[in-house]
């Protein structure tokens, strides 16, 4: 399969990339590691007219100690992400969600930007930034501004950029040790979860997330307040399907995930601390 | 537009380091990296497989690292280095030690996926010098082999890491 015919276009540095598909509006497509866009291509699900490369835009692979956050470049590889000491150290579970994205040949060209922006809810990064309740910076043609991972993600497939808007950088806040933890259930390697739970203590706050639950990545809010009231993992984990519409497919049926959701829920909750 | 932009249709020049040699091309943008390598540089030891970024039968190196050659533009490997499987034994008449260890412990049965495997193979190899069985296992889950035969090409990757396998 080869992709349909785009104009190409090679950008030297995001305000470049970013004249350019304000001039071309939701005819282009900005183009990084590729690996969920190609696929995309090939299969005419995604046909640009107009292909922006980003890959050369320097300054945005960085993972940076920002005080009491890590920065991390929209064009970080999930490879680098996986093997980072910084992250290992200070947001682990990040490193480590990043190291069960697809399979190492994915890892080496994927990046963390281009996870994000595609906004799949199926997809692994998403929800680990979700938990971590990190946040996102897009610049557009005004400027930057940053937008919280909680209302980043909008619709199937679908984020809070603009089209004219592009995803540079991505802050986790610091988040060290051993209490957070990632289930991903699927049945073939290298295979979206059909159901994941991230989960992670932040400023004392035991976060939780959901992976192919409904047409987002989700925070488990009915497993986080009945945390919050005291609620031992069995308890809160009971609540990890309420509120949400889990969708269908060959996979699973949307009672089968809400079983997976609250077992899964309760592993990672006990794997995290949570008694 | 800017001068920098290839219209539909055109041809775009790209260079690349393949198997140490720089080759120069004109490609469409479309052309995915593996029908560059096998079409235009008639190096068809690399594999179409699934086509879908699944079976890892395409798997080259790009700058060293394994990469999926149907799931990247050639335009995208424009002044980086490829390394195919015709690149990676040092003479005509020598193998790779990957490639020797690969026949040495009876690691393909078809062949097809082989070309794909050796390659993650050795990328696994030169992240994780002296991997446990379950690393190679999970280094190599983008590599599917439909003759079934993961055992031998687990024990030809360990056998190549210098450790132990009889």
């Amino acid at each position: 399969m080869i992709p349909a015919s785009f104009d190409y276009v090679k950008a030297s540095s995001a305000d470049e990339a970013i004249s350019l598909i304000s001039e071309h509006g939701d005819e282009a497509k900005l183009l990084a590691g590729g690996h969920s866009l190609i696929p995309m291509m090939k299969l005419r699900l995604a046909v640009p007219s107009v292909l922006v490369d980003i890959a050369g835009v320097r300054d945005l692979s960085h993972v940076e100690d920002r005080g009491d956050h890590i920065a991390i470049g929209a064009l970080a590889k999930h490879r680098s992400i996986e093997t980072s000491d910084l992250l290992i150290a200070q947001c682990p579970m990040l490193a480590h969600v990043a190291s069960k994205v697809g399979d190492p040949q994915v890892r080496h060209r994927g990046t963390i930007g281009g996870s994000l922006a595609h906004s799949d809810p199926a997809s692994d990064l998403p929800a680990a930034v979700l938990a971590l309740g990190g946040s996102l910076i897009v610049q557009g043609p005004n400027g930057q501004r940053e937008i919280a991972a909680t209302d980043f993600f909008t619709g199937y497939f679908e984020s809070a950029l603009a089209e004219d808007e592009m995803l540079t950088e991505v802050k986790v806040p610091k988040s060290p040790g051993t209490n957070w933890n990632y289930q991903k259930f699927n049945r073939r390697a290298q295979d979206w979860a059909i159901v994941g739970v991230a989960a992670a203590q932040v400023d004392g706050a035991m976060q939780v997330s959901l992976v192919n639950m409904g047409s987002t990545p989700l925070r488990a809010t009915a497993v986080e307040t009945a945390l919050a009231s005291g609620a031992s993992a069995a308890e809160a984990a009971d609540e990890a399907a309420n509120g949400t519409e889990a969708p269908t497919d060959l996979n699973a049926s949307p009672e089968y995930r809400a079983h997976l959701a609250r077992v899964l829920t309760k592993r990672a909750l006990e794997a995290s601390g949570v008694e | 537009m800017p001068p920098y932009c290839w219209r539909k249709g055109s041809t775009v020049e790209i260079s690349v380091s393949v198997n140490g040699t720089q080759r120069t091309s004109e490609v469409e943008a479309r052309t995915l990296l593996v029908y560059y390598l096998r079409d235009e540089l008639g190096l068809t030891g690399t594999n179409v497989g699934c086509d879908t970024s699944s079976c890892g039968a395409c798997t080259v190196h790009v700058n060293g690292e394994s990469v999926k050659s149907c799931t990247m533009l050639a335009v995208q490997a424009d002044g980086e280095n490829v390394t195919t499987i015709e690149g990676l034994a040092p003479s005509s008449d020598e193998l790779h030690p990957m490639q020797e260890s690969f026949r040495e412990h009876h690691g393909l049965q078809c062949g097809y996926c082989t070309p794909g495997m050796v390659m993650a193979a050795c990328s696994l190899l030169d992240e994780n010098p002296r991997p446990s069985e379950a690393d190679v296992r999970e280094g190599l889950e983008g590599n599917l082999c439909r003759c079934t035969g993961y055992h031998n090409i687990v024990k030809a990757v360990l056998a190549c890491s210098g450790q132990d396998v009889s």
